[in-house]
């Protein structure tokens, strides 16, 4: 009830559905170890918008996802959510509001468990679970119908264990169990990186249809310049912990590949430079 | 006949331990070595009300039921609110419950010396139901108080399997199970891992707390060194089950963790019957629970080697 009054209140003020200030997280602070992969991240996401965001290795981009999901505490700053500050909230309860989809096919089911049970899992996220059947006649028939839109053959195989299966049909099938009950916010973390080709479009086609028949706001993690130009209507570029580009949808209209590449050759260009400039110094003084 | 009912009736009671372990080991993966000092602690806590204050036996059970899952609870909370290695927090479970059982029974042995306990109870309605102390079973001369005893464990046994059976099934349960198969799915989806794991080990060490309390009121005494091992005993349990049924549901793996514990203990009553030193007992258990573990995976490689050698 407070929870669906507050949502109202949320888009009456055309408040952002996501809104990050000033995020701060190190990881093994004080070792040789540490790794700053959130420094001042600032970011807010409207309702509806279907974000891509994309940089290079250790730039932060999948930390900016688990800092949402909430996978970790994060050091300073603050996450809102759908009007709530979720930032003291443990991941469970946060998942009320998000669903998720991981890079690794095994990390987003439960693979010895069967189908069935993994979607009766999903049917109750951020749900109170109690004592009632997990399966029901009603779950069985629905997913039924909702495994044979997949066209995977895999309607049969509802009672099978999911990790039967191979890394497309169980992304396709987490990305199903993630949206089972639609989510405030949707977020993909690079959940094709781990497919073949094939597979690999199968799923960003499940992905596109989904999200545009449920209207869902979408935060996607991707490695690949080709998906990020094709999907989406903004785009995020993360560089060494902080939001280095952001282009809106009229300026991602006008986005090529080749223009993402360009970007991506500036940035390794400026850390040489850096990196040069270091050296020149660390010659000098030390 | 008397010596078959005698290892049939404790094999169904100690298939009580044998769901604990299954729930622990194959649930939530982990050698929950609390087990050890969790069944002596079902057994003390219900001999001193038994002896002491002349609790009825049921009440007695269930209070050993009720210890077993304190020290399950305790068990969790180690592993999960104080981030200790799962094996290392049954370690200081166990051991600090050796302690904690000396106090409760306030010496090491309790003799349920005319004290009024299931036992008895079955002493009665055995006499009752087949009119004589002693009855005639397909041809053999039994006690009427033992066979009332096994129907009675019987009954209790199954009943606490088919209730563990339908808990697996609900919502709660499914998420318990894959909390134990990715935890991380089940966070995403809302779920609250670590409290699954303490209420996952307190019904799984009060289930050994009952098996403790029910084998102390069936051999007429509680001993202070009664848990030690039994570990192993209910893991050798629900491996047999396994290899017997093949473990395709949970249903059929609590079937087989059942069998599994009844099967042992036949096995162990015949190994000392053909002049098995009782001391040597918790060494071939042992033996017995690595060689089933390490067995699978060298049959694995061992196949693979002679597909290798065709090819």
């Amino acid at each position: 009830m407070s929870a669906h009054s507050q949502t109202t209140v949320a888009s009456q003020l055309d408040r952002p559905l996501v809104r990050l200030s000033q995020v701060y997280k190190t990881f093994h602070a004080g070792t040789v170890n540490e790794v700053r992969p959130m420094r001042g991240v600032n970011l807010e996401i409207a309702e509806g918008s279907f974000v891509i965001v994309l940089g290079g290795n250790g730039s932060g981009k999948s930390t900016l996802l688990n800092a949402i999901a909430g996978s970790f505490a994060i050091d300073a700053g603050r996450i809102e959510l759908d009007g709530h500050d979720v930032s003291a909230w443990p991941e469970h309860r946060r998942a009320a509001l998000i669903g998720r989809v991981f890079q690794n096919p095994f990390s987003g089911t439960a693979p010895n468990m069967s189908i069935l049970d993994n979607f009766s899992l999903a049917a109750k996220r951020g749900k109170f679970r109690g004592l009632g059947w997990a399966h029901t006649r009603a779950l069985r028939d629905d997913l039924s119908d909702r495994v044979r839109e997949l066209k995977m053959g895999l309607e049969d195989r509802l009672d099978s264990a999911i990790g039967s299966l191979s890394g497309g049909q169980r992304q396709a099938l987490t990305l199903l169990m993630a949206t089972w009950l639609k989510p405030r916010l949707l977020l993909l973390d690079e959940h094709t990186a781990a497919l073949d080709p094939k597979s690999a479009d199968q799923v960003i086609a499940l992905t596109d249809r989904i999200i545009a028949r449920e209207g869902l706001t979408t935060l996607m993690v991707t490695h690949s310049m080709q998906q990020a130009v094709n999907l989406g209507d903004r785009i995020v570029m993360m560089h060494s912990g902080n939001v280095l580009h952001d282009f809106n949808a009229e300026q991602k209209r006008r986005l090529r590949v080749d223009d993402l590449l360009g970007r991506f050759e500036n940035v390794r260009r400026r850390e040489l430079l850096d990196e040069s400039a270091a050296e020149l110094l660390r010659s000098r003084y030390i | 006949m008397t010596l078959l009912i005698g290892a049939l009736t404790l094999g169904i009671i100690l298939a009580l331990l044998a769901l604990g372990v299954y729930i622990s080991y194959r649930i939530f993966d982990i050698a929950d070595i609390t087990v050890d000092g969790s069944l002596t602690f079902g057994a003390a806590v219900a001999s001193v009300l038994l002896v002491k204050h002349g609790v009825h036996p049921l009440w007695a059970s269930g209070a050993g039921f009720a210890a077993g899952a304190v020290a399950g609870s305790v068990s969790g909370i180690l592993q999960t609110r104080f981030r200790i290695n799962p094996l290392l927090a049954g370690i200081l479970v166990m051991t600090a419950l050796y302690s904690v059982n000396l106090h409760v029974m306030g010496r090491s042995n309790i003799p349920f010396l005319g004290t009024v306990t299931l036992s008895t109870y079955c002493e009665q309605w055995g006499a009752k139901v087949f009119g004589a102390p002693e009855t005639d079973l397909w041809g053999w001369t039994v006690s009427s108080a033992d066979l009332t005893m096994l129907i009675l464990m019987m009954a209790l046994v199954g009943l606490i399997a088919v209730a563990l059976w339908a808990f697996l099934r609900t919502d709660i349960g499914t998420a318990m199970r894959a909390s134990g198969d990715n935890p991380q799915i089940v966070r995403a989806l809302g779920g609250n891992v670590e409290n699954y794991r303490i209420f996952g080990l307190a019904v799984s060490n009060g289930l050994v707390g009952l098996a403790g309390a029910l084998w102390a009121q069936y051999q007429n005494f509680a001993d202070v060194q009664m848990g030690i091992g039994m570990v192993v005993w209910g893991l050798a349990s629900v491996i047999i089950g396994e290899a017997l049924t093949g473990a395709s549901s949970v249903g059929v793996a609590i079937v087989g963790t059942i069998i599994g514990s009844i099967l042992f203990r036949q096995l162990v009553g015949i190994a000392l019957s053909f002049g098995l030193n009782p001391n040597d007992l918790k060494l071939v258990t042992a033996a017995f629970v690595f060689a089933a573990l390490i067995l699978p995976d060298m049959m694995g490689k061992l196949s693979a080697r002679k597909a290798q050698g065709a090819a």
